[in-house]
């Protein structure tokens, strides 16, 4: 039962099968529609709103990663109000998270010639870093929450749901049942939340040992005692 | 049971009923309830019983009977005589009410009273006392008072009637016979097309037609289907709803069986706030009664129709009233907004096809079925009908709430209805919609109060909160607050909410300390569009009309405000 509908992407009409969404649609067309949040693995949740597109008759931005193309769709991706809403976006981010290791963030902040100093009176979060099992560790000030790391570890790929969301608001935050640590949740440390994370605010924890200026030698010294303390 | 044991019940209330020759009604609502009204009702039992009036003069309780802020409220019915409403009924006066209004033949005089101090005669002449000393004139709410006298009362029409506690007496006041008659004498088709024909939109804020959201329900693929009531209310200064679920709670479940039947549910959910615990009880009460006697559960009335209803209770976060992330709460998850569509009629809880409706839109149901839609349709305006609950808070002589027909100016309700600005301040603004709506000025006093109205003005009709406010209030300022309880509800999904909001409210909090300049209200009204345009759900799309409508009509505070900031900044 495919059908196909054709819509109208910046004045080209373009033809795709029903279900397809205006990101698909757009990339298939050739056209560069900015994602963050989105991940061709994850179910599309629409967090960042980077991806919105002006559809002609609709009172609301559209992000792209979840609408669905439809017949007679007229759509504008490159839009002065679609610019400047990405333009705001990615300084409202910026305002909010520490960015310094998220290189495609990074990326379209330098595109989309974002004023790093728009919201002076902004205040970042500066939760601290959570270093709480040998594997990886997790710094929240560094997290814009796609949702990535929360939907491999259920649904999406792992089934093990030991991700969950604390606080609302600006303080909302990714977290484990409880605030319990890493280890006595259901976490197997399959990593895949640690290869989906776009920001690097989950980092393996040898990478991160070596930021803070441990040598390689050290960390293998670690490592050992870690394993005899265990033998005990 | 049978439609007929309706009667049957009815018969029993009413033969019950004539043996009293008056009726003490107390206000039994939390309002109410907090000003004393437990002691109010308790002293009035004992003084019935004490004077031996027990079988003629029944005291009972009742629902919110409106003006809240003079409450304890409490109403005394003789037939054949007009009903009257006391105000401010404490213990003392409960006493004298009973003493003085009730008592009909004073007995011996006071000369003669020495049998002791505590038998009738002696009792009766300290009463015949009391009475020559005092009265309870300034307690007596006149029934010609406006705050009355304006309002129509169709979905509140049984409050103040009947006891919230007792299906009895719902039923003897014509409860359920609407589902009694839609279950055997019309086709689920048939409700849909009255509540269409009724012009009823939703009363949770946007003014959906339900019938249209009725029709999809019924419409859409699948045979597990539910119902669900919200009755989360989060706007502050609300208490609509709450009223609801408290007084007439059978009157919502009775809404909720019409619309089950004619949408094909079987089960449903009220979807509670958990800062409501006596609305919590009440309803939980008039579920196991409504199971009891066959008017929920397995079929209903002899017919094929079973229906079960169940209650949720919220954790009170405001968002969780927004239909997508009510859903996500009832099924156990975190309860966060999701992109629509689809629909909940499409895809509601578990994935099947869900109504859900505001409490105050079930509770319209069973009285358009009962006396007909064209009936209904009479009252209010062209595109919005029948009446709208509204809760007035503020600066305002007669606080509480009040029901009223749709179309009824804002100055019918601020001045006439309210009894205008206490103090001899002057009118400033009325804020509707709570957090999502908007403030409007003195000027567009003579708007008709429906829908569409509303939302040309910038504000909206909202659930029924109308916050009013006079000279000494700072527009700037009451847009902070509404962000600010924006920026502490957002769910924490998309970035536009979660960080837009928290630094509009940044930029407010610096407006109205005085130290923002122009560039400052600039990037605020940049920022309130694009909060506005490319939020996920309604709160954030929504969050921005405080400040907006504002901006509107009271730009000259902002200006004032900047200016000064300005002024501050410049180096002496
Ligand atoms: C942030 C937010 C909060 C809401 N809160 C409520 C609420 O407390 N009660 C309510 O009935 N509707 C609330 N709504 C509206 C519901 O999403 C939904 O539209 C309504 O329950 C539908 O009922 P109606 O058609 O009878 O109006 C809220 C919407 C949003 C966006
Ligand atoms: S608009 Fe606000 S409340 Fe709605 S999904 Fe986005 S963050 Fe959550
Ligand atoms: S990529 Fe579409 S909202 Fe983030």
């Amino acid at each position: 039962m495919s059908t196909d509908v054709t819509l109208t992407l910046d004045g080209r009409a373009v033809t795709v099968p029903a279900g397809t969404t205006l990101l698909q649609a757009a990339r298939q067309a050739g056209l560069e529609v900015p994602t963050i949040c989105y991940h061709a693995h994850c179910t599309a949740n629409g967090l960042c709103r980077m991806c919105v597109v002006e559809v002609e008759g609709a009172r609301l931005l559209q992000p792209a990663c979840i609408v669905a193309a439809g017949e007679g769709m007229k759509v504008q991706t490159r839009s002065p109000r679609v610019e400047r809403s990405r333009r705001t976006l990615v300084e409202l981010l910026n305002s909010a998270v520490d960015l310094s290791e998220a290189p495609e963030v990074q990326a379209q902040l330098t595109e989309y010639g974002a004023d790093r100093e728009r919201f002076p009176e902004a205040e970042r979060r500066a939760p601290p870093v959570i270093d709480d099992n040998p594997m990886f560790v997790r710094d929240y000030a560094k997290c814009i929450l796609c949702w990535r790391c929360v939907q491999v570890c259920a649904d999406d790929a792992q089934y093990t749901f030991a991700l969950s969301f604390d606080g609302r608001g600006y303080e909302t935050q990714i977290g484990t049942f409880f605030d319990k640590p890493m280890p006595e949740t259901t976490c197997v440390f399959c990593g895949q939340c640690v290869g989906v994370c776009p920001t690097n605010a989950l980092k393996p924890k040898r990478e991160w040992l070596l930021q803070q200026g441990q040598t390689p030698d050290e960390i293998m010294a670690l490592t050992r005692s870690e394993r005899r303390r265990r033998r005990r | 049971m049978q439609p007929s044991d309706l009667q049957t019940i009815t018969h029993k209330e009413q033969t019950q009923r004539q043996k009293h020759r008056a009726r003490l009604l107390c206000c039994g609502s939390t309002a109410c309830l907090s000003s004393g009204a437990a002691e109010t009702r308790d002293t009035l039992a004992r003084t019935v019983k004490l004077h031996q009036l027990g079988h003629e003069v029944q005291v009972m309780t009742t629902g919110c009977l409106g003006l809240c802020s003079r409450g304890p409220l409490v109403k005394l019915q003789e037939p054949g005589q007009p009903e009257v409403t006391y105000a401010g009924v404490t213990a003392d006066v409960a006493r004298r009410i009973v003493e003085e209004q009730l008592i009909p033949d004073l007995g011996p005089s006071p000369e003669a009273a020495d049998a002791g101090p505590h038998d009738l005669p002696h009792l009766r002449a300290s009463v015949h006392k009391a009475r020559a000393a005092r009265s309870l004139h300034g307690h007596v709410l006149p029934a010609e008072h406006p705050f009355f006298a304006r309002q129509l009362k169709v979905v509140l029409a049984l409050n103040g009637q009947i006891d919230p506690e007792r299906l009895e007496d719902y039923i003897a006041h014509g409860g359920y016979g609407a589902l009694a008659r839609a279950l055997t004498t019309m086709t689920p088709d048939g409700v849909v097309e009255a509540i269409t024909l009724s012009g009823l939109r939703g009363r949770g804020g946007a003014g959906f037609p339900t019938g249209v959201k009725w029709k999809s329900v019924r419409g859409a693929p699948g045979n597990r289907k539910y119902v669900i009531a919200n009755g989360d209310e989060g706007d502050p200064g609300a208490y609509m709803d709450r009223t609801m679920m408290e007084d007439l709670p059978h009157q919502v479940l009775e809404g909720m069986a019409l619309a089950a039947y004619a949408v094909g549910a079987q089960s449903g959910y009220v979807y509670v706030r958990g800062e409501y615990p006596l609305a919590v009880k009440r309803l939980e009460k008039s579920i196991r009664a409504a199971y009891r006697q066959g008017l929920l559960g397995r079929q209903i009335f002899g017919t094929d129709f079973s229906f079960d209803v169940d209650i949720r209770i919220g954790a009170g976060a405001f968002v969780c009233g927004e239909e997508t992330a009510l859903m996500a709460s009832v099924e156990g998850r975190r309860g966060m907004p999701r992109m629509r569509p689809p629909y909940p009629a499409q895809s509601g809880l578990w994935g099947r096809p869900t109504l859900i409706n505001n409490v105050e839109t079930f509770a319209n149901i069973a009285p358009i079925l009962n006396r007909g839609p064209e009936w209904y349709a009479g009252i209010g305006t062209e595109k919005s009908k029948g009446t709208k609950i509204f809760a007035l808070a503020g600066k305002l002589t007669n606080t509480g709430l009040i029901e009223v027909p749709m179309g009824l100016t804002l100055r019918e309700i601020v001045f006439d209805i309210g009894g205008g600005i206490p103090n001899g301040r002057r009118f400033k603004a009325v804020q509707t919609g709570g957090p999502s709506g908007g403030c409007i000025p003195a000027e567009h006093l003579d708007v008709p109060v429906d829908y569409d109205s509303l939302r040309a003005l910038g504000a909206i009709m909202g659930s029924g909160g109308m916050i009013i406010m006079d000279e000494d209030s700072s527009m700037p300022d009451v847009a902070r607050f509404f962000m600010e309880f924006c920026a502490d509800e957002s769910c924490g999904k998309c970035v536009p909410c979660r960080v837009g909001t928290t630094q509009m409210h940044r930029l407010l909090q610096k407006i109205v300390a005085g130290q923002g300049g122009p560039a400052d209200l600039a990037k605020l009204e940049r920022l309130g569009d694009l909060v506005r345009r490319s939020s996920l759900c309604a709160l954030g799309q929504s969050a921005p009309n405080p400040v907006l409508s504002t901006l509107k009509y009271f730009r000259h505070e902002y200006d004032a405000l900047v200016a000064s900031g300005a002024a501050a900044k410049e180096p002496a």
